[in-house]
């Protein structure tokens, strides 16, 4: 009895570790040629085409919430003049990267997951390997690569819509001077704050396109196989996202000094 | 040329379910041999194992000097290139029409043509009846088509050792006898070394050389065709003859208040072996052997009527004429 609890506790750290070989293989098989450009290509639409939309959806209300939450906050200290500075902060260096996460992960990584499974079961991943081809250098690779671009451009679409998004709440709704919402973004962001924008979502890309392939392709037992494996992977993804995103905004803490004045 | 598969103390279990326990058997090259054993027993992990795709808890599986079971990933991906495959719900690519799956295999292990691929695909479609079907996806035929598609890609590259799972579930009775001759004929022509999985009786009865049976979890038996079909061991004799006498239930096994209750049911006899399906262009197999050689050789008396052309009771064992000698 006390070994099944046993077995039962241990198989969280089982499956972290097979999830780890499993990325360290797609790791390897990055490097292996032929790369598959055309499978590269129609995936990084694909995932384009499923998030696109919802992004900035999504990015508009993130952009005007900020711009409300900080703009008052602001208000109240009396640095108006740093309200665009601020509101382009929060939106690059959080907002744009957590709203690209739960789309590539929620959108991207659920359809994933759910071809990946389907091929599991309908054993086309086992004709694949019969055939002498490795389906993590054919199918998954391709897939996290995408999965890698389209989170860089979905955080570039976010900054961009948040930012507009905040800019016309600021300077419409509250009646904030448009030359001073913009001349004031230089006041506190820097370039470093794009690069890490960039670096989360390449990141965030990378663990959701992981995870949902290690679970589409471990699904077992039917259609029903699938469902679970989907819905694993988006919540895994959802939780280790946003761990990392706590550790890699502290560690930026730490390595770029911040800007004063 | 067909090569030999070594099979030795193989078991398997998943989790606490063991599946089958120390397997051992040879298929020896270039014959044709079917494995038959109640749903569930693992026939499918059986073929998986073969493949590598499944790894046995012990045991080996030798192919030309490599064990599948325990050689590098490398080593693995070259064996199988000797393989055919055929797998169970037929595996065709879902995103890919039925001419570019049957392609695949030649696009990716050959530089030949497309045009020359074209030849060799269409011809393949000839043989398993899908011509004019060939732009359709997976998805849109049934699943008695997909399963020929199947197969169509598993004869591709001209493999040594053909594993095909079930090709005759889903299959209509004519469908079925014409598969039952292409085997023979495709023995004939490219002498692989063929293992069949299948529920049907007729075609266990008329098409192999050799059968083995997997029952509770280990195999029953495995031998020359006639040894089986005039086996008198009870687990055997009922498989083979569809009977509902015998030690297997319908939860596997009967249990002892069953059994008491046959005790006195007399057995019925068992029916006569019949001919072995031939080539169509009438040209003997390779390993062929001739009918009752081997109940001569071990001194065995085959039911009576056994080995008569015309007494043909199941209806697979007629010779009707079937497809075209393959090219
Ligand atoms: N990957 C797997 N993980 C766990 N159990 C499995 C797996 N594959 C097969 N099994 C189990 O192994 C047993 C044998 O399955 P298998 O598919 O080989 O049966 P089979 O003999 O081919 O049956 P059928 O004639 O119905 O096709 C089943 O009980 C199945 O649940
Ligand atoms: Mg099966």
């Amino acid at each position: 009895m006390s070994s099944l609890t046993a077995a039962r506790a241990l198989k969280p750290i089982g499956t972290a570790g097979s999830l780890f070989a499993f990325a360290l293989d797609v790791g390897r098989a990055v490097f292996r040629r032929p790369f598959q450009f055309r499978e590269f290509i129609q995936q990084a639409w694909f995932i384009a085409s499923v998030t696109i939309v919802p992004t900035a959806l999504v990015a508009i209300p993130f952009g005007a919430v900020i711009a409300l939450q900080v703009g008052g906050l602001v208000a109240q200290f009396g640095a108006q003049s740093f309200v665009g500075s601020a509101a382009v902060l929060a939106v690059v260096q959080q907002a744009a990267p957590i709203a690209t996460a739960l789309l590539v992960a929620g959108a991207g990584g659920s359809a994933i997951a759910a071809d990946l499974g389907a091929r599991k079961i309908r054993e086309e991943l086992d004709a694949m390997m019969v055939l002498g081809i490795d389906p993590i250098q054919r199918l998954v690779v391709p897939r996290v690569l995408a999965c890698m671009m389209i989170a860089v451009f979905l955080n570039g679409l976010v900054s961009i819509v948040g930012v507009m998004g905040g800019y016309v709440f600021n300077v419409i709704i509250q009646g904030g001077t448009p030359g001073a919402y913009l001349a004031s973004f230089t006041a506190l962001a820097q370039m470093a704050d794009l690069w890490q924008g960039l670096a989360k979502a390449l990141v965030f890309g990378l663990i959701a396109a992981i995870v949902a392939s290690y679970m589409g392709m471990n699904a077992g037992g039917g259609p029903k196989g699938v469902g679970d494996a989907v819905n694993q992977s988006v919540v895994i993804t959802f939780l280790l996202l946003f761990i990392v995103n706590f550790v890699m905004s502290a560690i930026f803490l730490q390595i770029i000094p911040s800007k004063s004045g | 040329m067909g090569v030999d598969v070594k099979i030795e103390g193989l078991t398997k279990s998943f989790g606490k379910q063991l599946i089958w326990k120390d397997v051992t058997l040879t298929l020896p090259a270039g014959e044709i041999s079917v494995m038959l054993g109640p749903s569930g027993t693992g026939k499918s992990v059986l073929l998986k194992t073969l493949i590598g795709l499944i790894k046995p808890d012990t045991g080996s599986v030798v192919i030309e000097g490599v064990d599948i079971a325990s050689c590098s990933e490398r080593d693995l991906y070259e064996v199988r290139k000797l393989f055919g495959v055929l797998f169970q719900d037929g595996a065709m690519f879902g995103s890919m029409d039925l001419f570019d799956n049957v392609a695949f295999p030649l696009r990716e292990h050959t530089k030949k043509s497309e045009s020359e691929i074209r030849n060799i695909v269409m011809e393949k479609m000839d043989l398993v009846g899908l011509i004019g079907a060939e732009n359709k996806l997976p998805g849109e035929i049934s699943g008695g088509m997909r399963k020929r598609a199947g197969l169509a890609r598993a004869l591709v590259l001209d493999p040594e050792i053909l594993l095909i799972d079930e090709p005759d579930s889903g299959l209509d009775p004519v469908r079925t006898a014409f598969i039952n001759q292409l085997f023979i004929d495709l023995n004939a022509q490219i002498d692989a070394t063929f293992l069949i999985v299948t529920h049907d009786i007729n075609s266990t009865r008329t098409v192999p050389d050799n059968i083995g049976l997997l029952y509770h979890k280990h195999l029953a038996m495995y031998g020359p065709r006639e040894m089986l079909l005039s086996s008198e061991e009870p687990v055997v004799r009922q498989f083979l003859n569809a009977q509902t006498i015998g030690p297997i239930g319908m939860s596997e096994e009967k249990d002892a208040d069953e059994l008491a209750a046959e005790k006195d049911m007399g057995l019925p006899p068992l029916p006569p072996i019949p001919m072995q399906l031939e080539p169509s262009n009438g040209i003997p197999r390779k390993y062929q052997r001739p009918p009752g050689a081997w109940c001569r050789e071990n001194g065995v008396t085959p039911p009576p009527g056994s080995f008569q052309a015309d007494a043909a009771m199941a209806p697979g064992g007629m010779k009707a004429d079937p497809t075209k000698a393959p090219h």
